[in-house]
């Protein structure tokens, strides 16, 4: 067999980069095992991912900690279940040599990631894995290398992760990819907010603003350079948009009255929002260079919270014109729109879904909050959730997955952020210090 | 629409009783120990604030007679200008309630204006629900924090 390999770069935000490189497969790819995401229940499929092969005895942690970010990436999508180390018959202890399929088809793990971590004497990293079809007793795929510096560690474990649920399910994956939200401190009625990232499974938070003015749901632009926000440090509601990379940030536009809920347009060029004067709220869309501005909608009633569809031709938003909050979707050039919402309650926040297919709402019904899915023409609702106050979605880049807020109730109440897939099933707070608010979800990281 | 007529006849209730004006309790005893031309005084004496029903931003007979005695004195001290501060309960999404704060507050400028008091010495603000007065979970809490309040200044609004 002819060792194939394949180099590409992957650059990371810090400007680092990471090689990945291919290794030989032990064996050819045969029937392919696959997992097919559907909205019904399905069965979550069985694996096993033994701790990496510590190839200097200074790695031993890493391999440990590696492989147990991929297994908890895989667990939180719903889709895949671990089967429990202590069941595991044998181990790895050799990255290269022959898999024993029998031990891993007696604990039923269908499918087996094994990987190596080397540490190298400059300090960089180098993460190898294979991922194997244990029935069919063969590779699935080529194995993949990455390099980078040891501050990488967890991307690198996602990438694994993202490829072995690639490979598993036919879609890309999600789990390299950031969320900026809002973090929070302080009592109920002296709230303080300030903007932070962090990765999607909320290690490495990290401030990007202080907490002087009131800052409310930012939003990624899709090349995840630039952050939109609404803050308050002019005295009221206006849109600013935050240079990652320099960190600086600006006014958007300098439009009369308060602006607030933007959203990039898929190409990056146009951002949609709201404008509030004179007491009514309706959208407009602002050319990021040249800061010209159209009036979208023009009716008294408050139209707010617009999201385009992943081809930039439509918007969906929220108007309250017949009377209650619900939504609309009409061309991305204005005009007339069509209700898509006609379910009992009231409807807000609609997201469009990467994958063109569903919008994501809030719904609030007798006094409850729920997050739900509904296809574009408004058809097959489905509620995931269910609290005092669950709000916000945001998609994963794959529209598999959803993040939003949930507020407990009472005088001690605070926001978590939480993820959920679109089956409802795999309800998980997002582990980070202290409360958080208005998750907005990257792209995949390049 | 069902729970906004609930919410209307719990507010008006309320009023009937005689609770929730607003104008905090000391009011009448403490606005003596202000200047008549203190903001101090708009507060405690005036009343600075109005309040509404949920998802709603008429505003009701009560909040009425409140702005009036609100434009009578912006009339008699013309030297102030005011911020309206519009506010809105936890129960609605943030975006939706910051519209529902910026209703509210236009209604109170509107109808101050309609009384009399110079379009340009008022400018409004909507806070959504991000600044609670009231931190229970329940209508006693909720029916104080939709609310416009009127923030008195000597000098220019910006």
């Amino acid at each position: 067999m002819t060792p194939l390999v394949k180099l590409l770069t992957v650059k990371l935000v810090a400007a680092v980069f990471m090689t990945v490189t291919a290794v030989p497969a032990l064996a050819q790819t045969t029937g392919p095992l696959k997992i097919e995401i559907t909205e019904g229940v399905i069965e979550p499929m069985p694996f096993a991912a033994p701790a990496f092969v510590a190839q200097n005895s200074n790695a031993r942690q890493l391999a440990e900690d590696l492989a147990a970010v991929v297994a908890a990436d895989l667990i939180g999508s719903g889709i895949f279940r671990e089967i429990p180390r202590a069941a595991h018959i044998s181990g790895i202890s050799n990255f290269d040599a022959p898999v024993q399929f029998s031990d891993w088809k007696a604990i039923n793990a269908q499918a087996l990631v094994t990987g190596a971590v080397t540490l190298r004497s400059n300090g960089q990293i180098a993460v190898k894995f294979r991922l194997f079809d244990v029935f069919a007793q063969a590779a699935l795929g080529e194995g993949l290398q990455f390099v980078g510096t040891k501050e990488d560690w967890r991307r690198m474990a996602h990438k694994v992760a993202d490829a072995v649920y690639s490979r598993l399910t036919g879609e890309t994956g999600y789990f390299d990819s950031r969320v900026v939200f809002v973090a929070e401190t302080g009592p109920k009625n002296a709230r303080r907010k300030r903007l932070a990232i962090m990765d999607y499974d909320g290690a490495n938070v990290r401030n990007l603003t202080d907490d002087a003015s009131i800052v409310l749901a930012p939003r990624f632009s899709p090349d995840g350079n630039k952050v939109l926000y609404t803050s308050y440090e002019t005295g009221m509601p206006r849109v600013f948009v935050l240079n990652l990379n320099t960190m600086r940030r600006r006014a958007l536009d300098d439009l009369p009255g308060m602006t607030f809920a933007p959203r990039f347009s898929p190409d990056g060029k146009t951002v949609v929002m709201s404008l509030s004067e004179g007491g009514n709220t309706d959208i407009y869309t602002v050319n990021v260079a040249s800061g010209k501005r159209s009036r979208m909608t023009s009716s008294p009633s408050i139209e707010t919270a617009p999201s385009y569809s992943p081809d930039g031709r439509q918007i969906v938003f929220e108007s309250d014109r017949a009377g209650s909050q619900q939504l609309y979707i009409m061309s991305a050039n204005g005009g007339e729109a069509r209700r898509i919402s006609f379910g009992k309650g009231r409807y807000g926040t609609p997201v469009w879904s990467p994958r063109g297919d569903l919008v994501a709402f809030t719904k609030i019904n007798k006094g409850r909050f729920h997050i739900g899915v509904m296809r574009v023409d408004g058809s097959e609702e489905r509620l995931l959730t269910a609290s005092f106050l669950d709000e916000g979605p945001t998609w994963s880049p794959n529209g598999r997955m959803l993040m939003f807020f949930r507020e407990t109730r009472g005088a001690n109440g605070a926001p978590s952020i939480y993820s959920v897939d679109t089956s409802g099933r795999s309800l998980k707070k997002v582990a980070i210090q202290g409360f958080g608010s208005d998750p907005s979800w990257s792209a995949l990281l390049k | 629409m069902k729970r906004t007529l609930i919410g209307l006849l719990a507010v008006c209730v309320l009023a009937l009783a005689g609770c929730s004006t607003g104008i905090p309790d000391s009011g009448a005893n403490a606005g003596e120990n202000f200047k008549q031309d203190s903001p101090q005084f708009f507060m405690a004496s005036v009343g600075d604030r109005v309040l509404f029903a949920v998802d709603q931003s008429t505003l009701g007979a009560e909040a009425m007679s409140i702005l009036d005695a609100q434009a009578g004195w912006m009339m008699q001290n013309g030297e102030f200008s005011a911020i309206i501060e519009g506010h809105a309960d936890e129960q609605g999404t943030r975006e939706y309630n910051l519209a529902l704060g910026a209703r509210r507050a236009t209604a109170v400028q509107n109808y101050l204006v309609s009384k009399g008091v110079a379009a340009g010495r008022l400018r409004t603000v909507t806070f959504g629900k991000e600044r609670p007065l009231e931190i229970c979970s329940t209508e006693a809490c909720w029916s104080k924090n939709r609310r416009a309040v009127s923030v008195v200044s000597a000098g220019g609004t910006s």
